[in-house]
């Protein structure tokens, strides 16, 4: 079976990458969501956080045989610990000046870390294997789903989910947006607002590293894998509308799908398409889809 | 004023014999077109709060105009660096007529995914030269009388150039319009509440910066004689800043100083493999400690020491 000249397998396998990279896309910009959203602070650290979750589970397997399963807890943890450390010592200091400087900042500490991870383990990639459970795949009958990539989709989306309830169904969640419409207000009424930014920026960060966990299976663990995917990602945030939980789930998600999509019908176009949809948003609505203009 | 003026001249002078003193002109020629490149981002994030993560989009998308027209189509220097040019002002012009819809750190992000649009159309396109980039781009003649293979020759006229840059960039943030610019960056509802058209001022800004980033870029390709993706990456965008930043935004002349120092600091390869780690920590120590940077810091401690504290 076709459609428009495409066999269907061709078109459904394309539609899975894009289905994986959405997911990937997602995770990534609701990362960046939740730290604007209270930090106001673009992390540009956040493509360098996510290559950190993928090498420190191939470390862990390659030198202490930390399992896959261990990895998807400890890295995450790891890399938000990290973030605290960074937030407590020097994003602390930033808060009263131009946000620009925020950015500035991340991007300097961006550089570092990838520098770092470039002069220890050169620029080419290290491949990291599919957990045995996950290994293989089943027949869907119009598709072949490897049971990998099956379990990276169902992972993030649930991630995202996680994360929407957290925020937009619990009293810390509650804490938080009343943080990001008025911090000095809520902490008259006792809330520890610095401790809550730290948390928050270690968990948006943790978010990140979870993804590079997922990633390290599906791409090369390599230093530069996430300066490539997270000007993407900066994209999708804009197409979605910086800050909105909701928009970065379902753009992350509605892109990804697109973008594979493209690459079935318009190869040469593959790589920019995303770009191209956010000149068009930006023209019609210049908040981004979901976002409110301040 | 008066003391930019005596700066200046004695810059030029020291600029004007720096070759015949033994300092080699290629290195020269490459610091004088960053610093131009520099001075053009400094006049929207200095002067009008307007920081572009793209500004490469200019800067690499003129070297292989200039790089093409001079190579492939056997162009003259004056009508590939002009193509260039013109080419970053029409896409300025573009790129700014969209990210001024919006300010601050969406700002940013537009330009930084609109320099990366670009980045893939030039991997796509034919005559790039993909990963290779454009080599051995001839230098020609200028007027074709003057041999620019020679580098002093090219040196002086580079010189010439950069400095007519360095003046249209210092008499635009002296005049009205740099003034305008001004009172955007301090407070923009001031500014449209004042009667001022704020979104053509800061596209006009934004097309100029552009233009002269796209000369810098012409130039660099003649001076090198290589256009490559390495001048359209967004780490291009992130050098730039760097160079403003460790200057001093907002500054005349640093720029310039911020420009060479970080040319030369990659020439001479004191960091070896860590040069991009040096980078960052000047980045944040520069962030966290030194916002002015060199110029504005030592422009601090001089009127410190010149004004002594009223009794």
């Amino acid at each position: 079976m076709e459609i428009f000249g495409i066999p269907l397998q061709g078109l459904f396998g394309q539609l899975l990458v894009g289905l994986i990279n959405g997911s990937f896309y997602a995770v990534l910009s609701l990362g960046l969501a939740i730290i604007f959203g209270l930090l106001n602070i673009i992390n540009f650290t956040h493509g360098a956080q996510y290559m950190m979750g993928a090498f420190f589970a191939w470390i862990g397997l390659t030198k202490f045989g930390l399992s896959y399963w261990w990895a998807l807890l400890v890295a995450p943890l790891l890399v938000g610990a990290i973030g605290v450390v960074l937030e407590r010592t020097m994003l602390r200091r930033l808060y009263h000046l131009d946000h620009l400087y925020g950015l500035l900042l991340t991007f300097g500490l961006a550089l570092i870390i990838e520098g770092i991870f470039f002069n220890e383990f050169g620029s080419s990639g290290q491949s990291y294997d599919i957990p045995d459970v996950l290994a293989g795949g089943t027949n869907l009958g119009f598709v072949f789903l490897p049971n990998y990539r099956a379990w990276v989709v169902v992972a993030s989306i649930a991630m995202c989910l996680v994360s929407w309830f957290l925020i937009e169904r619990t009293r810390l969640g509650a804490y938080l947006r009343a943080g990001t419409e008025n911090p000095k207000l809520l902490q008259s009424f006792g809330v520890n607002v610095p401790l809550l930014i730290t948390l928050t920026y270690g968990y948006g960060v943790a978010l990140a590293a979870f993804a590079g966990v997922l990633a390290a299976p599906v791409f090369q663990v390599s230093p530069d894998m996430g300066s490539k995917l997270i000007i993407v990602v900066f994209a999708v945030v804009v197409i979605g509308g910086m800050g909105s939980i909701l928009g970065s789930i379902v753009t992350g998600l509605g892109l990804g799908l697109i973008e594979g999509l493209t690459k079935v019908y318009f190869p040469e176009f593959s790589a920019t398409i995303i770009f191209l949809i956010m000149v068009i948003v930006l023209l019609l609505r210049p908040a981004g889809l979901f976002g409110r203009s301040r | 004023m008066a003391r930019d003026y005596r700066v200046m001249a004695l810059l030029l002078a020291a600029l004007v014999a720096a070759p015949f003193l033994g300092v080699y002109p290629v290195l020269l020629m490459k610091i004088l077109c960053f610093a131009l490149f520099a001075t053009a981002f400094n006049l929207l994030l200095g002067y009008s709060g307007l920081l572009s993560f793209g500004h490469a989009a200019f800067f690499g998308g003129a070297a292989y105009i200039t790089g093409y027209l001079c190579k492939d189509l056997g162009a003259g220097p004056v009508t590939g660096i002009l193509a260039g040019t013109a080419f970053a002002v029409a896409l300025g012009w573009v790129f700014g007529s969209l990210a001024i819809r919006r300010a601050g750190i969406y700002f940013a992000m537009i330009t930084l995914a609109l320099a990366q649009m670009m980045y893939f159309v030039w991997i796509q396109l034919s005559f790039t030269g993909g990963e290779d980039g454009l080599q051995g781009i001839p230098r020609g003649r200028l007027a074709g009388i003057l041999d620019l293979s020679s580098d002093l020759n090219l040196y002086f006229v580079v010189l010439a150039i950069c400095a007519a840059g360095f003046w249209i960039v210092y008499r635009a943030i002296h005049s009205p319009f740099g003034q305008v610019l001004k009172a955007i960056r301090e407070n923009e509802p001031r500014a449209v509440s004042l009667g001022y058209d704020v979104d053509r001022v800061k596209l006009l800004a934004f097309t100029l910066s552009a233009g002269l980033a796209g000369l810098a870029g012409a130039m660099k390709c003649l001076v090198l004689q290589l256009a490559s993706l390495t001048d359209v990456h967004w780490h291009m965008s992130g050098e730039v800043v760097l160079m403003t930043l460790l200057g001093g935004l907002g500054t005349v002349f640093g720029p310039l100083v911020g420009a060479a120092l970080v040319v030369v600091l990659q020439n001479a390869a004191v960091f070896g493999r860590w040069t991009l780690v040096a980078q960052g920590v000047i980045f944040v120590v520069c962030v966290l400690l030194f916002r002015r940077g060199i110029v504005g810091e030592i422009a601090v401690l001089f009127r410190r020491v010149t004004r002594p504290p009223r009794a």
